[in-house]
């Protein structure tokens, strides 16, 4: 399935078009509960998402980048993971967190401020968030080449935006994964702009998802509003790169429906039409229409996952303002496996100098 | 059996491949060609190619795959071909390796070994004659390791594969094939973080490392018959430092010279001149002097002379401090 849509031709992965038809011949056979089960996670990630914003605003929490428009790709790409394979996110993927099981409360004390949040629990395959953009690639490859080296059928996932195909890291890791064939699937979510830098002052090739058949990978557009064709695309990307089939590049074409970052105004760069154009495609709306027409949703759902979305964000919000901020050991005990002497030194001068400024 | 540190590298990586089916060789030419200088000679043969590997001409993505492997459970050896091109992986180095400890609280560690020929005096190409090692000592959460002799070079690198942390291990290019030494057969660990008393002396505490350790060891031969008796500390890892061995040199011989190959400024010798003033001032008679580079760029072959710091700049220096 993956060949029939050709990259290098603009033609686009869509199951859910943004008027309600349904391609019945690639819709996945999902029972009803995963699909309510979808639509509730894209549902929590909003609800989150917005919690984490006003926080910033009232001065609770740093920081953050909103997944705001982003609901789509991010829960239908990971819905499809196993426990088995690892994945490499990036800082915008508060989705594939909560799909894959990561504490909510971890999300929230992550963007106030505080290490403890990614010390992923034991049993997540889930790498630590990576800031610098794209230098997250090269680690996933070499994850997939140790899963390949132990005889591990799994794959593994890496997140990253249309900015971070313009690093070099990006370059050389899909060059890797072409060169050892390793069982990656490259996830990029296209939103449109890195900051204000718009994806047509990115890269002058038509689309991203091309630009995989230069290290002999194969790429696939996928609309990444649309969680079904998501769900299609990884879960056939996985399978590839488990059976030994190789990496694939997948694009997800979506839009940032909020500021980069709470330190951003969107309305720097981009007008409001546009973001209204998108609005309308919004991928939650898009999912409760398809739910609706097969009788899988009404009012009453509805209110129960608001619900149980805002007690479970409230929930992780408590938690994460009652967590204790980090004593001074915490911040040394973690660059080497031991205290070196001379941090000994450095650590007991600190504890000393809290002694002094708390006279 | 008397072998060079070419050899010694070569069986220390050899030997943990045999014992650690988790130690894996990657970089630029590692394989078919066993390096350009030979380091991993016959390992592919030994051990093949999925645990030898050949990547292509990427250093950024050498480290970073390598930080890959090692969190999936590996323990990656990453060659650079020359300290000069280890810059294109500085992010990876200092923004991942030295912090995904820290970053995950400890659920993420990075057993990873940098190896790359290091240092000038070999007449080289421009690049190839790097001696940045202060860069790396700057960096919280790695650490650096120079060996001067082949059977430091063997232990040093067989601890530094069983490290848990990261290690840029910085072999000296022009010692390569200066000497042969005997090198214990058996596997052997010299730890991390301990440097070695070369020479015992009551007048001086010269300190040094890498390549010019033998520079230093003339110099001191050399102003022995003229009566001045300096004690010699190889440093072996420079980060983290063994601080206590100097200063208690120190604090026996109330004097002590730094002699490093890299740029004065910034260089590690202003580390350890700090160090002493502030833990050992009141032992000195005299003022620290460093040997070191001028604060330009490495000549090239013409001028490298000029550069690199030789036994006869060192003797002069040990006389200076000696008149105070």
């Amino acid at each position: 399935m993956l060949e029939n849509f050709n990259p290098l031709k603009g033609e686009m992965l869509q199951i859910l078009s943004e008027t309600g038809e349904v391609r019945r011949d690639l819709e996945p056979q999902l029972s009803p509960a995963h699909l309510r089960k979808i639509y509730g996670l894209m549902v929590t990630t909003r609800i989150a998402d917005l919690k984490a914003l006003k926080l910033q605003r009232q001065g609770r929490l740093g920081t953050f980048a909103p997944s705001l428009g982003h609901e789509a790709c991010q829960v239908g790409s990971a819905f499809c993971l196993s426990k088995e394979d690892w994945v490499f996110p990036y800082f915008r993927d508060l989705g594939t967190y909560l799909t894959l099981g990561f504490p909510l409360k971890n999300f929230f004390l992550y963007w106030m401020g505080n290490e403890e949040a990614l010390r992923i629990p034991e049993g997540l395959n889930i790498f630590t968030i990576s800031i610098p953009v794209g230098s997250h690639l090269p680690h996933a490859v070499g994850c997939a080449l140790a899963l390949k080296y132990q005889h591990r059928p799994s794959a593994v996932v890496a997140y990253f935006g249309d900015g971070a195909t313009s690093e070099g890291d990006f370059h050389e890791a899909l060059n890797f994964a072409g060169v050892f064939r390793t069982p990656n699937v490259f996830i990029c979510f296209n939103n449109q702009y890195a900051i204000s830098t718009p994806v047509r002052s990115q890269t002058a090739s038509l689309n991203i998802a091309m630009k995989a058949a230069a290290y002999g990978l194969q790429g696939l557009l996928v609309d990444g509003n649309d969680v079904l064709a998501m769900a299609v695309a990884t879960r056939e990307a996985l399978n590839k790169a488990r059976s030994g089939g190789g990496s694939t590049l997948i694009e997800a074409l979506t839009y940032r429906l909020g500021n980069h970052t709470t330190s951003d105004d969107a309305s720097r760069y981009r007008t409001e039409t546009e973001v209204e154009e998108w609005r309308k495609k919004d991928p939650i709306d898009r999912f409760k229409a398809y739910l609706k027409s097969k009788d899988l949703w009404d009012e009453a759902f509805e209110s129960r996952i608001q619900q149980e979305a805002e007690e479970e964000t409230n929930q992780a919000v408590a938690e994460a303002e009652g967590a204790p901020p980090p004593e001074p050991e915490d911040l040394f005990i973690h660059t080497f496996a031991g205290l070196t002497p001379e941090l000994e030194d450095q650590l007991s001068a600190l504890k000393n100098r809290v002694r002094e400024d708390e006279r | 059996m008397m072998i060079n540190m070419v050899q010694a590298l070569n069986q220390a990586m050899r030997q943990e491949m045999e014992r650690d089916d988790r130690v894996i060789i990657l970089g630029e030419d590692v394989g078919v060609d066993g390096g350009v200088f030979r380091l991993t000679e016959g390992l592919l043969e030994q051990f093949g190619r999925e645990r030898v590997i050949d990547t292509p001409l990427a250093e950024s993505a050498i480290i970073g795959t390598s930080i890959g492997l090692a969190v999936a459970g590996l323990r990656p050896v990453a060659e650079i071909q020359f300290m000069g091109f280890i810059y294109l992986a500085m992010n990876q180095i200092i923004s991942h390796a030295a912090r995904l400890r820290n970053r995950s609280r400890g659920r993420y560690t990075v057993p990873l070994v940098v190896r790359t020929p290091y240092g000038a005096g070999i007449r080289a190409l421009e690049h190839h004659s790097e001696s940045t090692e202060a860069l790396f000592c700057h960096i919280p959460g790695l650490k650096v390791v120079v060996p001067s002799t082949p059977a430091d070079a063997k232990g040093l690198l067989i601890a530094s594969i069983r490290d848990e942390d990261p290690v840029i291990f910085l072999e000296p290019t022009k010692l390569y094939r200066a000497g042969r030494q005997e090198v214990p057969e058996d596997p052997y660990e010299i730890p991390l973080g301990k440097a070695k008393i070369t020479r015992e002396g009551e007048d001086l505490t010269i300190v040094a490392w890498g390549a010019m350790m033998p520079i230093v060891e003339r110099a001191a031969e050399q102003v022995e018959k003229e009566g001045v008796f300096p004690e010699v500390i190889d440093l072996r890892t420079l980060a983290p430092m063994d601080r206590e061995t100097i200063l208690s040199s120190v604090a026996r011989t109330g004097r002590l010279l730094i002699v490093h190959e890299a740029p004065k400024t910034c260089g590690l010798g202003a580390e350890i001149a700090a160090h002493v003033s502030e833990k050992a001032i009141f032992s000195l008679e005299a003022p620290i002097l460093r040997v070191t580079a001028p604060d330009i760029t490495v000549p090239l072959a013409k001028g490298e002379d000029y550069y690199y710091p030789n036994p006869g700049l060192v003797v002069r220096a040990i006389k200076k401090i000696m008149e105070q």
